[in-house]
């Protein structure tokens, strides 16, 4: 990509005669690009990772310089330990399992539902398609938070508050509806002369769908998974309302309570952040080239 | 094992041969006659309503389940009659809706709404078109600019929204302190409690949030526009921007579309910002209908759970009419259709 993009113009420019008064200007362009590009690039760069880098260098100083007056961006005394402290803080820890322990169940849960439902969505036509999609897509527009109070009825009335389980299905049920879109997509751009072969080769109708459909749907199983894995481990109101119990709260309604009215620990509350975004950029910067593949499919369709 | 074979095969379709594909789906759809609907079945044409249930029965009962179920319990609630407590009293008909349209702030918190919507929405698009550009550019420090751009998505919005109350805050404030320093301001600005600016902080704190998923649905869409058009509109004598504004923008079009559609549901029903931001406010001037919803129940004098089911039968039914009226008015099938 890089080579294509970089020497295109070279073998063009003597054909673009037409452009004459042009050729000059985009000469000297052409040698500044990559510079000015960069210099964009890493400036850009630096203004959306400024406030974590406050958030950083907060999580670094004692917390009651965290609110000194007049404020400075670097700590006036360095406090290294506080990534300690947290990581050892059973709470924190407990906070930490419930995080991972409902957004990964809630992503296997959404791949596990949506896979057969979009790919037989794709490749069949039966009687309520049209309904279904149609069903799927007015999901997509409901949002936990507009609903919680009907949420917060019906677990009760289940029993299910405070309980991962009511958690896990909130979160699975509504990503479900971005996952068969995408996938949906990505099944019917599949050419079917592919299935038929599988077919002729003797695999069966499961054996299709798991060893030629899935591979060929990798981008998009993995802006699936990202999705809800966000989603997921970022969600707050539902959480919020539907867990009192302190071990069972997730690291976004958790981490809040190191900051309350009674007690101030900035710098737990940001160095515990630091860490709850650690394993989610660790992921999106594994899987960020298929993630732009996946999203074209799913913006195409 | 399938994994093994996913990177092996699935690898080249991903980027480079999508619009090829894309192609490959027209003409099937074409010469099927499928219109615009999807390829049709391999086999069989039609299948079974049994059939059907079985491969779609999991998401049929986690959707009605947890999505359905509890959006007609908010109808319920939102015809009842609670306690302070909480606890159910009986009926009350359309009461709840009643006092909700006579509510004083309501006028307020819809104009808000709007505002906190429209703004952020082509705040974030108009940026992000710049940024996904510069994004799919080759340059020293691309995946840096990548990374960064994710952080912003990674983070927990409650904790962004606690963090960016401490930068824009009127004495601890790291940003009052560059301004005032810098000689731009004379005195510290209070971000979040003048009138003037409080809105306008949590507009540039939600766009701020929004660019990344914006900026990468976009790029998406950049990167599956195919580089022979680029060429065949420079063999033309095409400038830049009227490549830009004559291919890249129309070709863009589905992807605009999603990030438009799914920002309009995200923004609107954007909790953690606006109640972080505005938590230190009285009342309800700077709340969008969302937080309205929220406080009604939890945290106002009214502690109504039957007005916030009301207020949240009417923000799911915003939604829904401001999508439908979007896609209708962007036409949306011929565009997904191409």
């Amino acid at each position: 990509m890089s080579t294509v993009s970089a020497t295109r113009p070279v073998p063009t420019a003597p054909g673009s005669g037409g452009a004459a008064p042009a050729v000059p200007r985009r000469r000297g362009w052409r040698r500044a690009r990559p510079y000015v590009l960069s210099l964009s690039g890493l400036t850009v760069a630096a203004v959306f990772a400024l406030p974590y880098a406050v958030m950083l260098l907060d999580a670094l100083r004692p917390s009651r310089d965290v609110l000194a007056t007049p404020p400075s961006f670097l700590p006036r005394t360095w406090q290294l330990g506080t990534f300690g402290t947290v990581l050892s803080d059973a709470r924190f820890l407990s906070w930490l399992k419930s995080s991972m322990l409902v957004a990964g169940t809630s992503t296997v849960v959404v791949l596990v539902v949506a896979v057969p439902a979009a790919y037989f969505t794709a490749r069949h036509r039966f009687r309520g398609r049209t309904a279904f999609l149609l069903l799927v897509l007015m999901t997509q527009m409901f949002s936990p938070t507009a609903l919680v109070v009907g949420i917060y009825r019906e677990f009760f009335e289940l029993s299910l508050v405070n309980t991962y389980l009511a958690l896990i299905l909130t979160n699975s049920a509504f990503n479900l509806a971005f996952a068969i879109w995408i996938l949906q997509g990505f099944f019917g751009s599949i050419p079917r002369e592919i299935e038929e072969a599988a077919h002729l080769d003797g695999c069966g109708r499961m054996g299709t769908l798991w060893r030629v459909m899935l591979p060929l749907t990798l981008p998009g199983l993995v802006t699936t998974v990202t999705f809800t894995f966000i989603a997921a481990w970022n969600e707050y109101v539902v959480a919020l309302t539907l867990i009192q119990d302190d071990a069972k709260k997730p690291l976004t309604v958790g981490i809040s309570s190191y900051v309350t009215g009674y007690e101030q620990n900035w710098d737990q509350l940001f160095a515990a952040s630091i860490i709850a975004i650690v394993p989610v950029v660790v992921l999106f910067a594994a899987i960020e080239k298929h993630l732009v593949g996946g999203l074209t499919a799913g913006a195409v369709k | 094992m399938p994994t093994d074979l996913g990177t092996g095969v699935a690898g080249p379709p991903a980027a480079p041969a999508s619009p090829r594909t894309r192609g490959v789906r027209r003409l099937t759809q074409r010469l099927a006659g499928a219109g615009p609907g999807r390829v049709r079945p391999v086999g069989s044409g039609h299948a079974g309503a049994g059939t059907a249930l079985l491969w779609l029965g999991p998401a049929l009962l986690l959707i009605a389940g947890v999505v359905l179920y509890p959006a007609l319990e908010l109808v319920r609630a939102s015809t009842s009659d609670y306690s302070i407590t909480g606890l159910r009293k009986g009926p009350a008909g359309t009461a709840n809706y009643e006092r909700l349209l006579a509510h004083p702030d309501l006028g307020t918190v819809l104009l808000n709404t709007v505002v906190w919507v429209v703004a952020v929405l082509v705040l974030s698009i108009v940026i992000s078109l710049a940024l996904a550009q510069l994004m799919s550019k080759e340059f020293f420090g691309r995946r840096l600019l990548r990374w960064a751009v994710i952080v912003p998505w990674a983070a927990s919005l409650v904790i962004t929204a606690r963090l960016f109350m401490l930068i824009l805050d009127y004495n601890y404030g790291i940003l009052n302190q560059l301004l005032v320093g810098t000689g731009i301001v004379g005195t510290p600005v209070d971000f979040l409690g003048d009138d003037r600016f409080t809105m306008a902080s949590m507009i540039g704190v939600g766009t701020f949030v929004t660019l990344p998923f914006t900026a990468y649905v976009l790029l998406a869409g950049l990167k599956a526009i195919p580089d022979d058009v680029y060429e065949a509109a420079t063999m033309d004598g095409a400038r830049p921007w009227q490549a830009y504004t004559r291919i890249t923008l129309p070709l863009l079009r589905p992807a605009l579309l999603v990030a438009t559609v799914l920002n309009i549901i995200y923004v609107f029903n954007s909790f953690p910002i606006v109640y972080t931001l505005n938590d230190r406010n009285p009342g309800f001037a700077h709340d969008t209908t969302i937080t309205f919803m929220y406080k009604l129940a939890f945290k106002s004098a009214e502690k109504s759970v039957g007005m916030s089911a009301a207020a949240g039968v009417a923000n799911v039914l915003l939604i829904l009419v401001v999508v439908l009226a979007y896609l209708r008015i962007s036409n949306w099938k011929e565009a997904t259709d191409q």
